[in-house]
């Protein structure tokens, strides 16, 4: 397992497309978060980073469904799938250390907003006045959040050979499970179900953990989230026919 | 026997690409696998390495099942695919080394080196695999099916786009591994049969119309070359 997973991360930081997404990632979290007016922290007047919170899941969706399109659909299109499926591996060794290798590269997008929270820390009246505990939370909750949507993109990248199609299909899942079931559980026809699919939607669990409050329930779900997809794309790589 | 074939199918809906066959080979013998295009070649080999689920019928390697046994199995068998596919991203020496960890080998940066060595990659050995022209690419592929010295090689048309120099040299690297193991290639190189295999298996449309030694072969059909034998027994 730990070769796949040196091997992916190698490739992963070989390509342009990893240091493209991450940069936007950055960038696009750090101009909409210090420098738009509308959605500015020096704005808005209070030391708090709920407004990146609230931005990442969505530039998520987008950035971890770039970060692993290519796992398995170049291996297909290349037929290098074969390199891997002939030496002494399951399936489940090289799942994981795909997995394992961009969820590494999604803490690597994350490692550099660090910096606003020391920035808000150093805003903050008087200084180091911040919420440390719900920060703290709400970075546990972008990782369970970041692990989920990995899961996601990485079975979209085991169901076609195209990439774009892969990063198309997993937007699709992400936003789904992120607001989709939201949006569901708003429909008054389906009012009874209401509890269920507002349990169902990942951005209810996001926000709970983001109130710094850890809840077993919470992770339970994340955890089973990222299990259902992984043994999706496990079913997917045993039913090969490439 | 180190590899036995015991009424191997694939049916792809109601195509049969290969259809009940059955042989085996022995260590220390060079077994060539011969048959017009789509004859099913590629397709047996494929499931000998565990790659593609039989349909019926078993195949053992060194008296482990192909099916039940596949990590064994993958341990002890070195496979170079048809096309060579290699990760082109990646540096001669650290594919090698990727192939080595995979197996877990314990001295893997100096298997790596030696195979290097073995298969005459010293000078390309600090290149991209991308930047390599199709002999080296192969010679790479030879690299990484061979890397754990495996028990039973299972070589896809090895010798496809090497030029004379290279042909050579590459069949007496296959003539040299084949003496203490087992070798199954595939070509469609009469020349090639007759200076590096033992023995002929010709299949065509999924069955296997000839399974002897070159000699034996020859004595049977009353023709002196394979060439003509093949163009008997497969159109």
């Amino acid at each position: 397992m730990y070769a796949v997973f040196k091997r992916e991360i190698f490739s992963l930081l070989n390509s342009l497309m990893a240091y493209i997404t991450i940069g936007v990632f950055l960038l696009a979290a750090g101009l909409l978060l210090w420098f738009f007016p509308d959605t500015s922290i020096l704005d808005y007047g209070y030391a708090e980073l709920i407004g990146f919170f609230s931005l990442a899941p969505f530039l998520f969706m987008f950035l971890i469904p770039a970060i692993t399109m290519r796992s398995f659909a170049e291996e297909r299109r290349e037929g290098t799938y074969i390199l891997l499926a002939t030496r002494p591996l399951t399936e489940w060794q090289i799942l994981i250390g795909k997995c394992l290798a961009c969820l590494l590269l999604v803490l690597f997008a994350l490692l550099p907003t660090l910096i606003y929270y020391i920035s808000i820390y150093q805003l903050a009246m008087p200084k180091g006045n911040v919420d440390a505990g719900a920060i703290i939370g709400s970075y546990i909750g972008l990782l369970f959040l970041g692990a989920s949507f990995t899961a996601i993109g990485i079975f979209c990248s085991s169901l076609t050979k195209n990439q774009v199609v892969a990063f198309a299909i997993s937007v699709f899942i992400c936003f789904l499970a992120y607001s989709g079931f939201d949006a569901l559980a708003k429909i008054d026809a389906l009012k009874s179900l209401e509890g269920s699919f507002i349990f169902l939607s990942i951005n209810e669990h996001y926000q709970s953990i983001s109130r710094g409050v850890l809840d077993t329930r919470d992770a339970v779900y994340f955890i089973s989230v990222v299990a259902v997809f992984l043994f999706l794309t496990h079913f997917i790589l045993e039913g090969r026919k490439w | 026997m180190s590899i036995s074939v015991i009424g191997l199918s694939k049916h792809y809906g109601t195509q049969k690409a290969v259809d009940a066959i059955t042989f085996s080979a022995n260590k220390g013998r060079i077994l060539g696998f011969l048959g017009p295009n789509g004859a099913g070649k590629s397709t047996t080999m494929k499931m000998l390495a565990g790659y593609l689920q039989p349909s019926s019928g078993t195949a053992t390697l060194c008296g482990f099942d192909v099916q039940q046994q596949s990590m064994q199995v993958k341990r002890i068998m070195g496979y170079l695919p048809e096309q060579t596919p290699l990760y082109t991203d990646m540096y001669v020496k650290e594919f090698l080394l990727f192939v080595a960890n995979t197996y877990g080998l314990k001295d893997a940066k100096k298997k790596v080196e030696q195979t290097i060595a073995d298969v005459g990659l010293n000078d390309e050995q600090f290149k991209k695999i991308a930047m390599l022209s199709k002999g080296y690419k192969q010679r790479v592929g030879l690299a990484q099916a061979i890397i754990h010295d495996p028990q039973v090689l299972i070589l896809d048309e090895p010798t496809s786009g090497l030029d004379p120099n290279q042909l050579i040299e590459i069949r007496a690297l296959i003539r040299k591994l084949g003496k203490n193991i087992t070798v199954i290639l595939s070509t469609h190189i009469m020349q090639e049969v007759e200076a590096v295999c033992d023995d002929v298996i010709i299949i065509n449309k999924g069955k296997i119309v000839a399974n002897a030694s070159i000699e034996t072969l020859k004595k049977e059909q009353q023709l002196d070359s394979l060439e003509d034998i093949f163009r008997k027994l497969t159109s």
